[in-house]
């Protein structure tokens, strides 16, 4: 039972759905952040009825679980005979948009708080030295806020995109074929109990293990003036 | 049907299940974040100690159960868990598969997981404690047990409350992953609701409003404990 041959065709036939875990991963982590960029703006702007907006996306979003986001997505919105019969349905219907419009949606909130948190640690005598040279807000914006706050930023965002990693593996629950359910499929059709979930936990943990290290490499390019410090 | 009464307490309303259910909730996250507490604290003290080998393997623990999918680790503790105890049970003679309970294997994993980054917020309060007042302790005699009791603990879980709250609430939401394993809490009362009576907008959303009312009220009451515990303490000025 326990064969090189099975362990190496569970092996292939995971990487083969890891397409589908990355896949969900990249796009929500990407249209997160458009949304969380967008929200962290509505948080800064001043103006109370956004700044309420704002409030209540990160309270809703980050309070409960993604599972019951994706579900009320997934088996939620599809209970209404409108939604079937309007023009999102076309999207709706495939699992894998659902997935990861749950995926993208949860991560902005963590994310806009992350870019609100770097944005508020922008040191002010920074910004009005800017302008006192004469800088135009979006000049000031793009050589000064935006590359303080994103090195700011790369800690916290490098925890969240792993943990978003970890997310996808929810996605298994609404049909779509991630590691995870495949991993699942092949304990059930073999009856081995652990092998296909260890080889499954192996790709999730060197996936993350490779997306951490690519973020400290970024963090020390854009740290230069840190380098000779570190220890 | 209207929605009134499918959420009520009538007869054929679903409220008492998920307010069951979110009782559930509640207690298998808080056995876990127990579970939790053990755990790292016990990794806290072995990255602490000084021996290289007890700081490998809680470095080793912690970095393993950061890196794997919660709900992965939700399936292996569950399947895991029932096989160790069918084959304890065969060594003591009694045949057939012997099923962990839900429960016990639920909180097992949101212990885990939780006590995986619980070791670093105990590590990090430890360090917070003033080594003047480790010195102090020593000096006047106290022995380590003492010490540990009466300056150690008190600061420590003082130090600890923020990070605890965060981790609760973490714990809440992985909590929700236990429902594939059939144990009925709020998450697995929604969709036993949405199954019967084909409302699954209702009762989703329904869910997700009782999981934010724990998230908020835990909020407060984090935010109280951490007032009451640093009432002694200076505050900086802002």
């Amino acid at each position: 039972m326990m064969s090189l041959d099975f362990i190496l065709a569970t092996f292939l036939r995971l990487m083969a759905a890891l397409q589908v875990t990355l896949s969900v991963w990249a796009l929500s982590v990407l249209i997160g952040a458009f949304i969380g960029g967008g929200v962290a703006w509505m948080r800064l702007s001043g103006v109370k009825p956004l700044e309420w907006f704002a409030r209540a996306y990160v309270f809703v979003f980050r309070g409960a679980p993604l599972l019951v986001q994706l579900f009320v997505v997934y088996y939620g919105l599809s209970s209404f005979p409108a939604v079937r019969a309007s023009v999102f349905w076309p999207f709706l219907r495939d699992a894998f948009n659902c997935a990861t419009l749950s995926c993208a949606l949860c991560t902005a909130a963590y994310q806009s708080e992350i870019f609100r948190g770097a944005l508020a640690g922008v040191p002010p005598g920074q910004v009005e030295a800017a302008r006192a040279c004469g800088m135009s807000s979006f000049l000031l914006f793009r050589r000064v806020t935006f590359p303080i706050a994103l090195r700011q930023a790369l800690p916290a965002y490098s925890t969240e995109v792993i943990s978003m990693v970890k997310a996808t593996a929810l996605v298994s629950l609404v049909t779509l074929w991630d590691v995870m359910s495949v991993a699942l499929k092949i304990r059930n059709d073999t009856l081995v109990t652990y092998t296909p979930l260890l080889i499954a936990g192996a790709i999730y943990f060197v996936v993350n293990y490779v997306i951490a290290r690519i973020f400290i490499f970024i963090e020390q390019w854009l740290s230069p003036h840190l380098r000779s410090r570190s220890v | 049907m209207d929605w009134l009464t499918a959420l009520g307490f009538g007869e054929r309303g679903w409220g008492p299940a998920l307010l069951q259910g979110a009782v559930m909730t509640l207690l298998v996250s808080g056995a876990g974040l127990a579970i939790g507490a053990a755990l790292g604290s016990l990794v806290a003290w072995a990255k602490l100690s000084g021996v290289r080998v007890a700081g490998a393997v809680g470095e080793g623990y912690a970095a393993l159960f950061r890196g794997l999918p919660e709900l992965l680790v939700v399936y292996f503790v569950y399947f895991g868990s029932s096989a160790l105890l069918t084959a304890t049970a065969h060594l003591l003679g009694v045949e057939g598969f012997v099923g962990v309970p839900g429960f016990a294997a639920g909180a097992l994993a949101v212990g885990v997981i939780s006590g995986s980054y619980q070791a670093e917020v105990f590590r990090g309060a430890f360090l917070a404690v003033a080594r003047g007042e480790l010195e102090a302790a020593r000096a006047v005699g106290m022995g380590r047990w003492l010490m540990f009791r009466r300056v150690i603990a008190p600061q420590v879980l003082r130090f600890a409350i923020p990070g605890l709250g965060n981790l609760w609430q973490v714990a809440l939401k992985d909590s929700s992953l236990i429902s594939v394993t059939g144990l009925t809490e709020l998450m697995r009362a929604s969709q036993l609701a949405s199954n019967s009576t084909h409302k699954p907008f209702a009762y989703y959303v329904a869910g997700g409003a009782l999981y934010l009312l724990l998230t908020a009220f835990s909020d407060r009451v984090f935010d109280f404990a951490e007032r009451r515990a640093t009432r002694g303490m200076r505050r900086e000025a802002t």
